[in-house]
């Protein structure tokens, strides 16, 4: 089975995230890149899916020159070759331009599975692996807990407000995994010895034939009008509690009709 | 007026609490036009919408849209979009309502704003990014403006629309067929309101030391009406199901009223509750980041204040 895992290096999470001045884009100088949390598990699932069923894990990213930063912690876990589309065209390209280009890039890679993380702690849009199923005409069986894989059939369970639905479609398809599907391994020494020498494919535009217009911040479907820092909150009132924390708390919420 | 789209959300065949808001947002956007999709439509749903000020109500009330993931809903309304040409289209921002639309800005060549806590004139949207960190003004700049609005970002107010009744009937493509499902499986939540629909939430963490003690969590959170959340220690701790984490990689939640117990407040957590409303905390730690965002704060231990809140509460019923 041919699985490509789609990742993303974000800022991390614990540093300081900031938007840039001049072209109201990420700034990903501003705090140390990591592989997005969630693309973990789905690096986590492929491999796994790989180890049941034989095949191959492609990792693919887009993303600065940076980002192979990423590509080697994917391929320190387990997977097998990677590829990179990087090109300045693609700075400040949004999502419906982020999944156009993946999704060319997919089909010059070829796969049966394609599989995502179900956002991203930067923009969190959690929009991308429903546009990849609409832009490759694939089944969207989208945030997943479970993954089967039996022959072409290939069944999951959403997670869904009620609980969850059991989904049944044929590869190839679009697979995005919640946190808790599994526990994503910690690359090995040797893991990340046998990274270095693995195959990473360096995609531009042009040879993943990207069209030059449908990407970048020039092209993109909407627009940052402003931003500004969140205003702090007022500083509320904090009390010691004294044996009557709970009247004190409850007085409060009366005080605001909550009670 | 230039007509808007709100795609309902429904359960059981009731209309859900965010399309009231969704309503009551569209009305000062344009004429609010509501989309029913699904089987579950009554006369009861009907008023409902046209009590929130539905001028029209489309009515694709199929089993089969809902029997695929997601892509029928989306080609619903890229063929609403296509033969009515509305202003926007609003959606919940729920899991499926982002993904909904995704495929509909696919479908439409058209751009898309998710978590939106406010939409404005032009259809400039209102976001909350970075953990609460930075607010931004977005807006769409090609094709039908499409945005998913949070949760409780808008009070309902019901105004009556005429709610004019039209069959839709969709021919759904087969890509829109290709993942069925074939089953649902409904897990017990109890009374309980959704947790990111609710109005009130009330969250356990790492303080709260045990499963067994997330009962104390419940009790207060049921003499709120409160949905129960949790941070990701206690869910990883297995103290309490995973689908409840509230933050970064679990659910975000915009309440009126937040209280976090035993709950530190890293960014993991405070990226998923930071735009609630009016937040009120109780930790045992006075230096406990979470107080920096706290409206109210009790230092003291939970296992006191929180029953003791509880009881507080039911005497004042």
């Amino acid at each position: 089975m041919n699985i490509v895992v789609c990742v993303k290096q974000v800022p991390d999470t614990a540093t300081e995230r900031k938007l840039r001045s001049d072209d109201k884009t990420l700034d990903r100088d501003a705090a140390d890149g990591v592989v997005n949390e969630l693309d973990e598990y789905a690096v986590e699932e492929a491999l796994r899916l790989k180890e049941a069923h034989g095949g191959e894990v492609t990792v693919l990213t887009m993303g600065p020159a940076r980002a192979t930063e990423t590509i080697r912690k994917a391929l320190a876990m387990g997977a097998d070759k990677a590829v990179h589309v990087t090109d300045d065209a693609l700075h400040g390209s949004d999502a419906l331009s982020t999944s156009y280009a993946l999704a060319e890039a997919l089909k010059k890679i070829g796969f049966d599975l394609v599989i995502l993380g179900s956002e991203s702690t930067d923009a969190r849009t959690g929009v991308l692996a429903a546009m990849l199923a609409e832009r490759l005409g694939a089944p969207q069986l989208t945030l997943a807990n479970k993954v089967e894989v039996d022959g072409q059939a290939i069944t999951i369970q959403r997670v869904t407000d009620y609980g969850y639905d059991r989904v049944e479609a044929s590869l190839p398809a679009v697979v995005s995994v919640v946190e808790k599907i599994n526990e994503p391994r910690y690359p090995s020494f040797k893991g990340i010895m046998a990274a270095k020498k693995k195959p990473v494919e360096t995609f531009g535009i042009a040879d993943a034939e990207i069209a030059a217009d449908q990407v970048g911040l020039a092209s993109a479907w909407s627009e940052v009008v402003d931003f500004a820092a969140a205003p702090p909150r007022a500083a509320g009132t904090v009390v010691k509690d004294e044996g009557d924390g709970g009247v004190k708390a409850a007085e409060f919420l009366a005080s605001k009709k909550f009670v | 007026m230039s007509e808007i789209l709100v795609l309902v959300e429904h359960a059981d065949g009731d209309v859900k609490k965010v399309t009231l808001e969704l309503l009551t947002l569209a009305r000062s956007l344009g004429e609010p036009s509501a989309v029913w999709a699904g089987p579950g439509y009554s006369d009861a749903a009907k008023a409902k919408l046209a009590e929130y000020g539905a001028a029209k109500i489309y009515v694709a009330d199929g089993e089969e849209i809902v029997d695929y993931v997601v892509a029928p809903k989306a080609e619903l309304l890229a063929q609403l979009v296509s033969e009515r040409s509305p202003a926007g289209v609003l959606v919940a921002a729920t899991a499926e309502g982002k993904e909904i639309a995704g495929r509909l800005a696919v479908k439409t060549d058209s751009g898309v704003i998710t978590d939106a806590v406010g939409v404005g004139e032009g259809f400039v949207a209102e976001q909350s990014i970075f953990g609460g960190g930075v607010n931004v003004r977005s807006r769409v700049t090609k094709g039908t403006p499409i945005v998913a609005v949070r949760p409780n970002s808008t009070a309902p107010v019901a105004e009556a629309g005429a709610g004019a009744e039209e069959k839709v009937a969709v021919a759904l493509s087969d890509t829109a067929r290709a993942a069925k499902v074939v089953e649902r499986v409904k897990q017990e939540r109890g009374a309980r309101p959704e947790l990111t629909e609710a109005a009130i939430v009330v969250s356990g963490g790492r303080g709260v030391g045990s499963g067994e003690n997330f009962s104390i969590i419940e009790k207060l959170a049921d003499s709120l009406g409160a949905a129960v959340g949790a941070s990701r220690a206690a869910t990883d701790a297995g103290w309490y199901p995973h689908q409840f984490q509230v933050g970064q990689t679990g659910k975000t939640v915009s309440p009126q009223l937040y209280i976090a117990a035993g709950i530190s407040g890293a960014i993991q957590h405070r990226a998923g509750m930071q735009t609630s409303k009016t937040i009120v905390v109780i930790n045992k730690d006075a230096e406990a980041p979470i107080f920096e965002i706290a409206d109210f704060g009790v230092v003291g231990d939970l296992f006191q204040v929180v029953p003791q809140l509880t009881e507080e509460i039911e005497k004042r019923k």
